[in-house]
């Protein structure tokens, strides 16, 4: 059943605190949403839990992803099914290539999903196509997972991992945040380019420049764990001129 | 890379438990239990040796029973009952000893296959590998030796050397590792069963990589084999060691020497993937690992490279060094060490800067998992003619859980103020962050450990010869399973 994302009335808490408070939302496939919100109002929480990030408690809800139940997934299942997640802070694996870990991940999943894994030569031509769209020099492929990346550097290698392991829902973990205006509009391109009628995207912002470059379909205000309005690309430019500032908490 | 991957494959097959962990049933021909003059006299005249060797042998026990157990490793393990062990196993020999592979007990063939050595001729052709096989205490078959003996090569068991070059063997023997050097290596020295021997003559380099293949089978059996490889003048020798035992309840004792001698310009790089039974989750069982392993770069501008892949053994022991007596001598020791569950490591090395412009680097990778301590311990001494000296000195740990801990005790003493002695270390964790981007990205908790590890002991595994580097990278896999989740 290929429809997509749905969550239906999902209850998050982190210890004690509930930081979600009943998200719905459904995102079908091709489409692209994107969830705008103060800081603190549960984004990054919503993409952690969605992508299986341990120290969450999720306490009523449900997310299925094209008829699965995703909660009852491990990480590297749901990997395996088409949901990717790029990391606001990308870790480093010192000693690790950026090949190596692509190569790995990649065949992981193919034969997680009982398909062949890709051989080596083919694998590195592959890669070096995904790179050159992404204007990543191939000395980058080389050094190891995002040690000594600048910040640009570290998100666009995100995309390049997105790139290669061609999920079916690529979730945005706020992106945009420390890229300079050049680097932004390479990441939109790369993003902008994988767009088709089979892939879906979610895009967590706090800003709205980015979704000048990156025009969603829907877009979703989160505030206090709820979502409070939906909308169209206008929503968000209109955000832009008022901020937040109508989204304070019921008292 | 694929290894990770292939890692969890191999753990799976093998369902969790140690690989190596059968037991091959054939007719063994013991020493009497326990050490005395008799035992050593019984092993020296199975191996109908020169009298010298016998006298070395006895001299060695005399020093030994004067000397006490030394307690200073960061390690602890019950009192190890000496006069309880066999000192001498062998596979009773039909008659003299096998003369090609047709004659070596299928028992024993099957059990190397099972170790995935390729024992045949033609296997080895594909790995270009000649392999002295010593099973227990006999070496059972020795390949390649008609190629390098072309080259005036000589790589054959140590009893072998005994007999056809005495005097080569006499004027080695010991000169590295004396007989009273410590407690373990002394013991060795009385009992030394077999082991191998190598020698490169002038200028030759040798051909193919040599290795060796321990393996401790017969129950209650210490395994003492005695190494030497040297390498005159201009030489070149890669050597690698691979080891496992069977699984057995009771722990086993196996005390080694090694003692390598380059001359002037000769090289000699000695490679080790140490893969002994590590005991189970509890700590039952398991091999004890004291090793003596010293190389002596005796001739000016000779090199002496050590590189240690150590994951098995319940009780690690072991300082692979290098005395750096000619001027402008090389010393490098490259090192991995993991433990996990209830195993314990104190491992590190010695370079001893004697000559002029001699030159040392360490590069040490600690990995500690489960309740395992992992100890790096390490000398540098200059002494006081060795001006020029440099050493660089890398130590790096990594800690997988909470409960495994990871010690670093370098020593550093310096008799010249015209040396360079430079010293790094870090201490590590596999991060939560570190693990979920890689199960994010479709990678098992297993194989996020194994690949994350590889990339932390990269700059030691790249040292080893291709085919091994392979083989160490599924060990490192293997070893920390049920680290983490």
């Amino acid at each position: 059943m290929a429809n997509g994302l749905v969550i239906k009335d999902l209850h998050v808490n982190v210890g004690e605190r509930e930081i979600l408070k009943g998200i719905s939302l459904s995102v079908e496939p091709g489409k692209v949403h994107a969830i705008m919100g103060p800081n603190g109002s549960g984004k990054s929480t919503l993409a952690h839990v969605i992508s299986g990030r341990p120290g969450y408690e999720v306490t009523g809800g449900s997310v299925e992803f094209n008829g699965v139940d995703v909660l009852e997934m491990e990480p590297e299942e749901r990997a395996a099914a088409g949901l990717f997640l790029a990391f606001q802070y990308p870790v480093e694996i010192p000693g690790v290539t950026n090949t190596v870990f692509l190569k790995t991940a990649l065949n992981a999943q193919r034969k997680a999903r009982g398909e062949a894994e890709m051989d080596p030569m083919a694998f590195l031509k592959f890669l070096r196509d995904k790179a050159k769209l992404l204007q990543l020099r191939d000395e980058m492929l080389k050094r190891p997972l995002n040690v000594g990346f600048s910040g640009g550097e570290k998100k666009r290698n995100e995309m390049l991992q997105m790139a290669v392991l061609e999920p079916k829902l690529a979730i945005l973990d706020e992106t945009d945040s420390g890229l300079d205006i050049d680097a932004l509009r390479i990441v939109a391109e790369g993003v902008n380019a994988q767009r088709s009628p089979e892939r879906s995207f979610l895009v967590i912002t706090h800003y709205q420049r980015l979704l000048d470059y990156i025009v969603p379909d829907v877009v979703h205000v989160l505030a206090h764990g709820r979502i409070v309005e939906t909308g169209d690309a206008d929503l968000a430019r209109r955000l832009e001129k008022t901020g937040y500032a109508d989204y304070t908490p019921a008292a | 890379m694929a290894s990770s991957t292939e890692t969890v494959e191999t753990v799976n097959e093998l369902t969790g438990a140690y690989k190596y962990g059968f037991v091959t049933d054939i007719e063994t021909d013991f020493s009497p239990v326990g050490l005395s003059e008799e035992t050593v006299r019984f092993i020296s005249a199975r191996k109908n040796e020169p009298e010298w060797l016998l006298d070395w042998r006895l001299k060695a026990l005399a020093l030994w029973r004067k000397m006490e157990e030394p307690r200073w490793a960061m390690v602890s393990y019950p009192a190890i009952d000496y006069q309880g062990l066999h000192y001498y196993a062998a596979p009773k020999a039909k008659t003299d000893g096998p003369k090609s592979l047709d004659e070596v007990d299928p028992e024993l063939l099957s059990t190397y296959e099972k170790l995935g050595i390729p024992l045949k001729e033609q296997e080895i052709l594909a790995g270009v590998v000649a392999v002295d096989a010593v099973f227990d205490s006999v070496s059972v078959a020795t390949t390649y030796k008609a190629k390098l003996e072309e080259k005036g090569v000589i790589f054959c068991s140590f009893s072998e050397a005994v007999q056809r070059v005495p005097d080569l063997v006499r004027k080695y023997l010991g000169s590295v590792v004396p007989q009273g050097d410590n407690y373990f290596a002394c013991l060795n020295s009385a009992v030394f069963s077999d082991g191998s021997f190598v020698f490169i003559p002038k200028g030759v380099r040798c051909p193919m990589e040599l290795s060796t293949y321990f393996r401790i089978n017969a129950q209650n059996t210490g395994q003492f084999e005695r190494t030497l490889i040297v390498a005159e003048e201009g030489a070149y020798v890669s050597y690698l060691e691979g080891c496992t035992a069977p699984q057995r309840d009771e722990h086993q004792l196996h005390a080694a020497v090694v003692e390598l001698v380059a001359l002037d310009d000769a090289e000699i790089k000695y490679s080790t993937v140490q893969n002994w039974y590590p005991g189970d989750v509890e700590g039952k069982g398991g091999v004890y690992n004291f090793v003596t392993k010293r190389g002596a770069c005796r001739g000016k501008r000779s090199k002496i490279s050590w590189t240690q892949v150590e994951t098995g053994s319940a009780v690690t022991w072991k300082y692979p060094s290098c005395i750096l007596q000619g001027d402008d001598s090389v010393g490098e020791f490259y090192s991995v060490a993991i433990t996990n569950n209830a195993q314990q490591a104190d491992t590190g090395t010695k370079m001893i800067h004697i000559g002029k412009n001699t030159r040392s680097t360490i590069v040490s990778k600690g990995i500690a998992a489960g309740r395992s301590d992992n100890t790096y311990r390490g000398l540098v001494r200059v002494l006081a003619g060795a001006e020029g000296a440099r050493n660089y000195s890398q130590c790096d740990s990594l800690l997988i859980g909470d409960k495994s801990g990871a010690h670093t005790v370098p020593y550093i003493e310096s008799r010249t103020p015209f040396s360079t002695l430079e010293h790094e270390a870090t201490t590590a964790r596999i991060s939560d962050d570190q693990l979920f981007l890689c199960r994010q990205r479709g990678l098992s908790p297993e194989e996020a450990v194994a690949l994350i590890v590889n990339g932390f002991c990269k700059e030691v595994l790249q040292n080893l010869p291709m085919e091994f580097a392979v083989e160490a990278q599924k060990l490192v896999g293997i070893s920390l399973e049920g680290s983490v989740g």
